[in-house]
């Protein structure tokens, strides 16, 4: 079989200790805390208040505008309070609802399968995603519905299902494309229909044998629907890289992948919208992966959204050994967090424990222009030099001569540099030097 | 213990990084230094360790001094590039030049080659033929006197450039290969050199698109040459073979620090020395080119890099 990539990226150590883990349900928290930002664009406007009682599965957010997503209440139960509260994507607190579990676990009303999910039109899938608060579940937790509904004048004609999940230790989208293929498989014929695709491609990286074989199998059943296995590279399942790798198009500089008439979605996402349609059922709960050597319990596990992380963790087993990094996603592009006392929210793909085994603190050497940055960046830039422009104050140069801004901070650079120059820092602090000064 | 109880490092991804670092890059082109430094030693005897010696102790000593002046840490100085200088330098001399003169000369090519410019990955220059030119102008007659290998018997004790230049004499081609003969302590070999090469080729510490296009260029320029009028001038094989060409394009034009960043650039650069090569060994009044070309190189560097940049996904198709 022929296998797609794209120029550039680094082979960083892959530890995917967990794939073989079945993904396991954690029982129900007492509290959870759902914070009413967990996606790109504006947070929702909350729709319950202190006191409330509400139903597993009843809308507490409204999304504020368009590029927005509803946020769902995880299980049934009192709301205790709506505060500020630590978030693993901001540095500070957010507004949280915090809702106390009743047990009971009941689900809302109009929860139930539809006799017609099959034959959903295209505004009723686009409905149902919106209504179910669904956002990218690789990690960047972009609104989908926004992604379902491009302006008319940007035709798609294919479709791309990300199983790639190149970020080491991940194992999240790989047991689902294991467990669960023909529901992400009438995924992505929903979202096919939602957006009158004429190609739907899955794309897994080499090193996920089971799961491409699990795939194999359930398309004998989906003939309109093609598995194209690519690279085991990062950053295979980078967007603009992964529709170079598969099409051949490029996206635009500045641009998105409608552009090339393409879509993405996560394979998480796949199921959730498969579920969204035919159950009605919210974002509510996904499946993340816990690993590092500091987790006792790794493996992959079914938790609410608004789950703690100190919870997580607890249940399966506690930490071992001196914890130094806690990484909400995986080790290239994940979040540092300070404290397990935040939730998990739609974008949570992992939580790594990371102690010194895989921590090691260098302080950085000048740079010897190596040009290993250069060779790697999938974006063909020059980090050496962007990072020389933005520590000397010249943005403008950098973002119209050396595409600062196309940037994709896949972290690549700054993996193979031998002096440890913090390149995705710089370029990070560049970006926002940049729209400070606008 | 509770596991929330605690507060955990903040930074910015990625949280993994290459186990590779300067100093391992630094150190192990030390290494691959060795063949032709073994070599030098093995046909121009012991004096020629002594040589080596005195230059990287200097090379060593002076960045330690302008470490320290700058207020760095003055333990950098053992990261390996002040000793690859060291090397370089005594290989790119006559195996009897003096070991005063060679101490001024490594001491020249740490301070005005790489230290004054901010040190390390700063410089413009190859600092080992930054001390190699200083050393040339300085000692003009150190600089040219050369030996014959032990138990070779010439007169003169010419390199093979020189001979062909001044006295009309070919070199044949197997001594050129494999080195049992007069010039620079370690530029003789080319086996021992490519082994060199190799090793760092395997590191993927070289580009090899760097020496190609270089001893490329010299090989297309200097046939066409030859093909103009074969008396006058050498034939191709002869140019690659001979003097320090091979040195140079294992060692000195893949110098990471003074070289272009690019792919592209790569090549355009290698081209251009090995133009300055040519015009130099052919047409000016030194045998040899190839310290001359890769300085000239080093200063069009900065050039290449600003006008040649690779393309930005996205960027051609609108």
């Amino acid at each position: 079989m022929n296998k797609f990539t794209f120029r550039g990226g680094v082979h960083p150590p892959y530890n995917k200790i967990t794939s073989n883990k079945k993904i396991e349900a954690l029982p129900l928290p007492e509290v959870l805390y759902v914070p009413l930002s967990q996606h790109a664009g504006k947070p929702a406007k909350p729709l319950v208040k202190r006191g409330d009682v509400v139903k597993k599965g009843q809308k507490i957010g409204e999304a504020d505008g368009f590029i927005s997503a509803n946020i769902h209440a995880p299980t049934s139960g009192k709301v205790k309070s709506i505060m500020e509260h630590p978030h693993p994507v901001f540095l500070e607190n957010v507004p949280t609802v915090i809702i106390e579990a009743d047990g009971d676990d009941t689900w809302f009303d109009g929860y139930g399968e539809r006799k017609d999910w099959q034959e959903r039109t295209r505004e009723e899938i686009i409905n149902d995603v919106k209504e179910a608060g669904i956002v990218g579940l690789g990690g960047a937790a972009f609104p989908s519905h926004v992604k379902l509904s491009p302006p008319p004048e940007k035709k798609i004609d294919t479709v791309i299902i990300n199983g790639a999940e190149c970020e080491p230790y991940l194992t999240a989208d790989d047991r689902l494309m294991q467990e669960r293929p023909e529901d992400m498989l009438w995924g992505a014929r929903l979202i096919k229909r939602a957006v009158g695709a004429e190609k739907v491609y899955i794309a897994i990286e080499d090193n996920k044998p089971e799961a491409i074989n699990s795939i194999q199998d359930a398309l004998r059943e989906f003939d309109d629907i093609e598995l194209r296995v690519v690279k085991t590279k990062y950053p295979e399942g980078a967007e603009k890289q992964l529709i170079k790798a598969l099409t051949g198009r490029e996206v635009p500089r500045g641009g998105l992948p409608m552009d090339v008439g393409c879509l993405v979605h996560n394979a998480g996402t796949s199921i959730a919208i498969y579920e969204a349609v035919r159950f009605g059922k919210p974002l509510i709960e996904r499946v993340l992966t816990l690993s590092g050597s500091g987790a006792q319990g790794k493996g992959n596990y079914l938790v609410r959204i608004g789950t703690q992380f100190s919870y997580i963790v607890e249940k399966t087993g506690g930490t071992s050994g001196d914890i130094k990094k806690v990484i909400m996603g995986g080790p290239m592009m994940g979040i540092s967090q300070y404290s397990l006392d935040v939730p998990v929210i739609k974008g949570t793909s992992g939580i790594l424990l990371f102690t010194s085994k895989e921590v090691k603190f260098h302080e950085p050497y000048p740079c010897i222009r190596c040009s290993r940055c250069v060779s790697v960046c999938p974006m063909g830039l020059l980090p050496l030099i962007l990072v020389d422009l933005v520590k000397y104050g010249r943005l403008e140069i950098a973002k119209e001569q050396y595409g600062l801004l196309d940037c994709i901070e896949c972290g690549s650079c700054a993996y193979i540099c031998p002096s440890h120059i913090p390149h995705v820092q710089w370029i990070k602090y560049g970006k926002s030097e940049l729209r400070r000064k606008k | 213990m509770k596991a929330n109880e605690r507060l955990f490092t903040i930074s910015v991804s990625p949280h993994l990084t290459t186990e590779e670092d300067v100093k391992k890059i630094m150190w192990n082109t030390v290494i691959s230094l060795i063949p032709p430094a073994a070599f030098g030693i093995y046909i121009f005897g012991l004096y020629s360790l002594l040589l080596i010696i005195t230059s990287v102790v200097f090379s060593v000593l002076t960045e330690a001094v302008f470490l320290k002046a700058r207020n760095k840490n003055w333990r950098q100085c053992f990261d390996g590039s002040a000793v690859i200088t060291g090397i370089l330098l005594a290989l790119t001399l006559p195996p009897k030049f003096p070991l005063w003169g060679i101490a001024i000369g490594a001491a020249f090519a740490i301070s005005f080659g790489k230290q004054i410019f901010g040190g390390i990955g700063q410089n413009i220059f190859n600092p080992a033929l930054v001390g190699r030119a200083f050393l040339m102008a300085a000692f003009p007659v150190e600089s040219t006197t050369w030996t014959a290998p032990k138990g070779v018997d010439t007169f003169t004790g010419a390199t093979p450039l020189a001979n062909w230049k001044f006295n009309h004499i070919m070199t044949p081609y197997k001594d050129l290969f494999l080195g049992n003969i007069s010039g620079s302590l370690g530029e003789t070999s080319v086996i021992a050199i490519l082994i060199g090469g190799a090793f760092l080729l395997y590191k993927r510490y070289i580009d090899w698109r760097l020496p190609l296009s270089y001893v490329g260029t010299v090989f297309i320029l200097g046939g066409i040459f030859w093909l103009i009028n074969p008396h006058k001038y050498p034939d191709p094989l002869f140019h690659i073979l001979a003097g320090g060409l091979m040195l140079g394009a294992v060692y000195m034009i893949t110098d990471m620090v003074t070289s272009p960043i690019t792919p592209r650039g790569r090549v355009i650069y290698g081209i251009i020395a090995g133009v300055f090569v040519i015009l130099i060994r052919l047409f000016a009044g030194y045998p040899e080119g190839v310290m001359f070309s890769i300085l000239l190189v080093n200063m069009i560097r900065p050039w290449i890099d600003r006008a040649i940049k690779p393309n930005i996904l996205g960027e051609v198709k609108k």
